[in-house]
């Protein structure tokens, strides 16, 4: 799949550091720059702890950078939008409220009419294939289908881009495989921009037009990949294992 | 359910061994005189009577005392909690109320509500104002701390969560932060009934004309053993009466989703 030429969300030049308790600083982004274009499946891959949800962070205005900027349509992105929807890496559902309050809320706080927050929420919770869920609270559901209230929620808001914050890392490996041939269902029925970290190799490559490879810390962008395998993939494709062994060297931190 | 059952009797063994006890020291051994301590059948004799309208030792009839207790008691916690919540939940969401209430507050709290008892009288006398503000006062803080420490839970993540939708700070702290701590908030309501209803029979021992503790005070001016053992019975069933009905209504209330 050919991304589509329009560039719409751009970073240059971030940089993150925190304080150590002990009063020292530690950079946990080093100087990262990439663009995403519209519709494009963005995979940024990278070890633990090495500033992936910092990044994730940066890009949705939940956190500031020291360093750089982060354009969205040539925008700098000063405060979160529902423009930018994320789906968290721990499950962030409000427990108060059931699957249709969980879904619909976006449109609501965006001044939507209850009716037609309603009827949103219903579509993208039908798309997610937890119909009949609907007056379920979340902790009534199993990982995997809190992390689809969580999909549904974000695209419920109607956002150009989606950030996922390695959304599927808490799940067992079968419903794991299950959610990334979801997701791939889901994205391409509602095709949006979605930018999604992971530290699993083989979800990375089932799920990316591209494939940006973070360093250890501080992160900073190591290598590109256009993966141009078709879709839907095959994780024991000849080229999908070539690939993979090739990504995995150069992660390997004696190279 | 099956199991509660089965060692019902156990419970009920206690009650009947310590009513047992009782009457063997009284009616059947008199070891204890009875104006010190009158036998079961004596207090229920002097519970039925107030319970119809007698008026002896105090002057009025249980259902009289029942009611000025209670008209305070509800009185200064309705206040303590219509000022209480809102202000635990104000200081712990905006940093400006924090700094400007915590000093006072903490200064405050430190002070038991009954130790109030003496200037309120100075300023109110021993009438209905002066109970309500001391009940007011221990409903008050009690509400405070809970709504404080409630919405000191709520989740980063959610207002993350919030924020991306374009939930505006008033909708996140209501859509968001007091659906958090709202079980805390009732635990607030639970507790601060439980020390209005305390603060209260003791600031009617202190200063009143009429109201539970003042029965019971009366009693023993009066050497009625039997009226203080009816009053001291008929205070723990309404404290207790109330809290089950707090209960019910937080059963209700309180949202399922995040108490498991
Ligand atoms: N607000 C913060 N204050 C201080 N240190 C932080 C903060 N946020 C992140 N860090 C530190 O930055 C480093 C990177 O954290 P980050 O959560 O971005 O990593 P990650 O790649 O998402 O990790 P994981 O794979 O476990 O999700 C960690 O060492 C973390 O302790
Ligand atoms: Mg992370």
């Amino acid at each position: 799949m050919e991304p589509a030429s329009q560039v719409i969300l751009q970073c240059e030049h971030l940089s993150r550091s925190f304080r150590r308790p002990d009063g020292s600083m530690y950079q946990v982004l080093g100087d990262v720059s990439f663009s995403v274009h519209e519709n494009e499946f963005l995979v940024l891959f990278g070890p633990g702890q090495c500033g992936k949800t910092t990044l994730l962070k940066l890009l949705a205005g939940l956190d500031r950078p020291d360093g750089g900027t982060v354009k969205m349509n040539g925008q700098p992105v000063a405060a979160p939008a529902p423009s930018r929807g994320v789906v968290y890496q721990t499950t962030a559902l409000f427990p108060w409220m059931t699957v249709m309050g969980n879904v619909s809320f976006g449109p609501l706080a965006q001044g939507l009419s209850k009716e037609e927050s309603r009827r949103r929420a219903q579509y993208f919770i039908d798309l997610v294939g937890l119909h009949g869920f609907e007056n379920h609270y979340p902790n009534q559901l199993s990982g995997g289908m809190q992390q689809r209230v969580g999909i549904a929620r974000a695209y419920c808001s109607n956002p150009q881009v989606l950030l996922m914050d390695e959304p599927f890392g808490h799940l067992d490996a079968q419903t794991r495989y299950m959610m990334e041939e979801e997701l791939v269902r889901i994205w391409q029925e509602e095709k949006r921009t979605v930018i999604f970290v992971t530290n699993n190799i083989e979800e990375a490559l089932y799920l990316a037009d591209r494939l940006i490879l973070l360093t250890d810390c501080p992160a900073v962008i190591r290598r590109e990949y256009p993966i141009r395998l078709a879709r839907p993939r095959d994780y024991v494709d000849p080229e999908f294992l070539h690939l993979r062994q090739e990504i995995s060297r150069q992660m390997d931190p004696a190279q | 359910m099956k199991r509660k059952k089965k060692y019902l009797w156990l419970s009920v063994l206690s009650v009947c061994a310590a009513l047992g006890v009782w009457e063997l020291v009284t009616d059947i051994l008199q070891l204890m005189p009875s104006y010190m301590l009158p036998s079961p059948a004596a207090v229920v004799e002097a519970f039925i009577y107030k319970l119809t309208g007698g008026v002896n030792p105090d002057g009025a009839t249980l259902w009289q005392h029942i009611s000025t207790s209670l008209k305070i008691a509800l009185g200064g916690y309705t206040a303590g909690v219509v000022i209480g919540v809102p202000l635990g939940i104000a200081m712990a969401w905006y940093k400006k109320v924090d700094l400007f209430v915590k000093p006072l507050f903490d200064l405050l709290r430190p002070v038991p509500p009954l130790a109030w008892i003496p200037l309120l009288i100075l300023w109110f006398g021993i009438g209905y104002s002066a109970k309500v503000a001391v009940i007011f006062l221990s409903a008050m803080i009690a509400c405070v701390v809970n709504s404080y420490a409630g919405i000191k839970q709520t989740r980063q993540v959610h207002i993350w969560v919030a924020q991306t939708f374009g939930a505006s700070d008033l909708e996140i702290l209501f859509r968001v932060a007091i659906p958090t701590a709202w079980p805390m908030i009732f635990t607030g309501l639970k507790t601060s009934l439980g020390s209005a209803w305390m603060a209260l029979v003791a600031a009617e021992l202190l200063a009143s004309t009429s109201g539970l503790g003042y029965m019971i005070q009366m009693a023993r001016q009066m050497g009625r053993a039997d009226i203080i053992i009816v009053g001291m019975f008929v205070i723990g069933v309404i404290g207790s009466l109330m809290s089950g009905i707090l209960d019910l209504l937080g059963k209700k209330f309180v949202h399922r989703g995040g108490s498991k």
